[in-house]
């Protein structure tokens, strides 16, 4: 299961799930999910719509409850243990940035800042901005930022709190190729090999080379689990159309 | 961050982000000014005297402009789902509506701050022997209504008839401290002792400390998705 | 022994029903003042005592779904609630009737029937909170938040409207015992026991009722998504099909 150079860890993964349910009334969004993903993995999660991808990482992110199974982060179930804490060691960058329009860029960092309890003042945010390429502009309201530019700032927010383990749900959506390459080396500098990371994406051209593993789900099942190595984005489409045996839409990043 | 940190953290962010836009400032003031002069004009107050009837008008006002901050101030955590930041937060989520309270008394006591003069004046009353009760009153009041208000926006909110549903549910559970607000004002804009109003006094106190930790302990729930 | 209670329950209300009838028609005194119509006191006062019932039992059955996380107890809440919102409609419309011929209005601002008026919206509001819900689970998490908050509410409304009215209008004045003629008083106690049987016999129907709607939706998914393992194309979008 594990993708070959992955050492064996002693500790418990980051997260393990087993069996996992999630019902919407009578919908199961997922089925019996089995996985585990382990410390600096880099799982590609992808699927048809309503194949359950983003459930799964909802759950993860203990946006959600699970209705059966079990799900394990760092060996903890969320439902017992103190979420707190747990929430403390994750970061989400969704397709919705989670920013307040009328705040300028640095105090948006500020007001994440302090909510995760760090010490914020300016002169942080203006580091954490600078990472990201928006030192330049850490005065301005979020509202005059691009897409490309609050999806930066949604990462520098992301990341303020060094999370061990980031939670991607489409976030190249609505980027141009320009804004979805920038995204993408930016993630590569301070994700790969540092963090655990779970991509739930459409467009798998960008996100591919950040990943260590594949995972393809369809209705509520994983259908294909496979490290990501010798692929490319043409291999990776045609093993996704076989498997999934539905006709692929065009990646939106082209 | 302490507990009351995030408190403070939430709330200022509110009025900061309030500040920037005045989206429901100007609206909310318009509003409630509105209502005086409605009622200005649906009754004589040549005949009628405001102490009787004024403290209900008032209220009234309030109430209503009440409803639109609370929509409105959850309405902005709802878009483009800001709320699951909070969510994903390692905070106590009380802590969240604590600090949601305290903004939407603010801006509830904004609108009291403007609207007790101005009626003042268009009704020819005075008020400032007895300020600081009133301004007792004000404040208790408004706290229950918001502790209470804000606990079903929250819920309303997150539906698509949030703008029905928020008043047919808070209205009735806010019956005590409406009708604790009206005789406090009307017996203090009548120049009686305390121990006349005492008991409405203590009802809004009560009322306030009762749903204040009943919506801390159920905060959770209302949010969770 | 357990799946017989409802049978038990029914067939006792169905025995106390006719002779509760017998009773308040036949039994207990006109009384002095207001002649016949004063007979409806025996429904209305029951029915504010079963409103009450259901208020109760949906708080506690809320806060223990909330404790435990488990279905019957939310059904049993909403349950609950329904009964609570049923008997509170007849109370706001015997309340009516029954002043009407006596003092010529149809509302009083009475204390009591005021602030069982606004009992009643909390409770319709609970119910069309639910409604309003996306899934099960919200509608009884929301639901369980309010009926919690309403039931602490409900003495401090009661409360907040007796002291606003000054005094309340001794005659419609229910009192517990003493004033009461004895063969009304046993009229009273009677149908307040018929009244209880038919809220039970209601209540567990309802559960029941509510219990099944849960069974069926579960055997629904899961026929609804077992994978096609035979023929192909049997399942809904299965792998391969």
């Amino acid at each position: 299961m594990k993708g070959a150079g992955v050492p064996p860890e002693p500790a418990a993964p980051s997260v393990a799930a087993r069996g996992l349910v999630k019902m919407y009334g009578g919908f199961a969004a997922l089925d019996g999910i089995d996985l585990d993903i382990g410390p600096g993995e880099s799982v590609l999660l992808l699927g048809p719509n309503g194949a359950g991808k983003s459930t799964f990482l909802r759950l993860v992110a203990m946006l959600q409850r699970p209705s059966g199974g079990t799900l394990r982060l760092w060996g903890e179930d969320p439902a017992r243990a103190d979420r707190t804490a747990l929430r403390r060691r994750i970061g989400l960058l969704s397709h919705q940035g989670f920013l307040y329009d009328h705040l300028t860029a640095a105090e948006n960092l500020i007001f994440y800042g302090r909510l995760y309890g760090l010490a914020m003042d300016a002169g942080r945010a203006r580091k954490a901005l600078a990472e990201v390429g928006l030192e330049g502009r850490r005065d301005d309201v979020v509202r005059a930022f691009s897409r490309g530019m609050q999806q930066r700032l949604a990462l520098a927010r992301a990341l303020l709190h060094e999370p061990e383990m980031v939670l991607l749900d489409e976030p190249f959506t609505g980027l141009d190729r320009q804004g979805a390459r920038t995204l993408q080396s930016m993630l590569a500098a301070r994700l790969r090999g540092r963090r655990t990371c779970l991509m739930v994406t459409h467009d798998f051209e960008p996100a591919l080379p950040l990943a260590t593993r594949i995972v393809i789900l369809a209705d509520g099942r994983i259908v294909l689990d496979r490290p990501a190595a010798g692929l490319d984005a043409a291999g990776l489409d045609a093993i996704y159309r076989r498997t999934t045996d539905l006709a692929v839409p065009v990646p939106a990043a082209s | 961050m302490t507990y009351f940190g995030i408190v403070a953290l939430v709330a200022a962010k509110d009025l900061r982000t309030e500040l920037r836009s005045r989206e429901q400032a100007l609206s909310l003031m318009v509003f409630a000014v509105l209502v005086l002069v409605v009622f200005n004009f649906a009754f004589d107050f040549t005949i009628i005297d405001f102490k009787t009837l004024g403290p209900g008008i008032l209220w009234v006002a309030f109430i209503f402009s009440g409803v639109l901050a609370l929509n409105h101030s959850f309405r902005i955590e709802r878009e483009q789902d800001r709320i699951e930041g909070i969510l994903l937060a390692p905070i106590d989520r009380s802590a969240f509506y604590l600090g949601k309270v305290l903004s939407t008394v603010l801006f509830m006591g904004t609108v009291e701050a403007v609207l007790v003069p101005l009626s003042a004046i268009l009704f020819n009353q005075s008020i400032t022997p007895r300020l600081g009760l009133m301004i007792l009153a004000l404040v208790l009041n408004t706290i229950g209504f918001a502790a209470v208000g804000t606990l079903f926006a929250a819920i309303t909110t997150q539906t698509r008839r949030s703008e029905v549903l928020l008043p047919l549910l808070l209205f009735p559970a806010a019956v005590p401290i409406a009708l604790a607000a009206v005789r406090t004002t009307s017996h203090i804009l009548a120049g009686r002792p305390f121990a006349r109003y005492a008991n409405w006094v203590y009802m809004s106190a009560a009322y306030d400390l009762i749903f204040i930790a009943a919506a801390v302990l159920l905060f959770d729930y209302a949010l969770q998705e | 022994m357990r799946a017989m209670l409802p049978r038990i329950l029914l067939a006792l209300t169905a025995l106390a029903v006719p002779v509760s009838l017998h009773m308040v028609f036949l039994v207990a005194p006109t009384e002095q003042k207001m002649g016949v119509v004063q007979r409806i006191f025996y429904y209305h006062v029951p029915s504010a005592f079963m409103a009450f019932l259901g208020v109760g039992v949906c708080a506690i059955m809320s806060a223990l779904y909330l404790w435990r996380k488990e279905r019957r107890f939310d059904i049993m809440a909403h349950a609950a609630a329904e009964l609570g919102v049923l008997f509170c409609t007849i109370v706001l419309i015997t309340g009516p009737i029954w002043a009407r011929p006596i003092w010529g209005v149809w509302w009083t601002g009475e204390v009591r029937l005021t602030s069982t008026l606004i009992l009643w919206l909390i409770y319709v509001g609970y119910l069309l909170l639910r409604e309003n819900a996306d899934n099960r689970e919200q509608a009884a998490r929301w639901g369980a938040v309010v009926a919690i908050v309403g039931a602490l509410d409900i003495p401090i409304i009661y409360k907040s409207v007796e002291w606003w009215r000054g005094l309340h209008p001794k005659v419609l004045k229910i009192s517990g015992g003493g004033g009461l003629d004895p063969v009304m008083e046993r009229t009273l106690l009677f149908c307040t026991i018929t009244f209880l049987l038919l809220f039970a016999t209601l209540f567990l129907e309802r559960v029941r009722l509510g219990l099944q709607e849960e069974e069926i939706e579960t055997l629904e998914h899961a026929i609804g998504r077992r994978p096609a393992t035979a023929a192909p194309g049997t399942g809904p979008g299965g792998i391969g099909s």
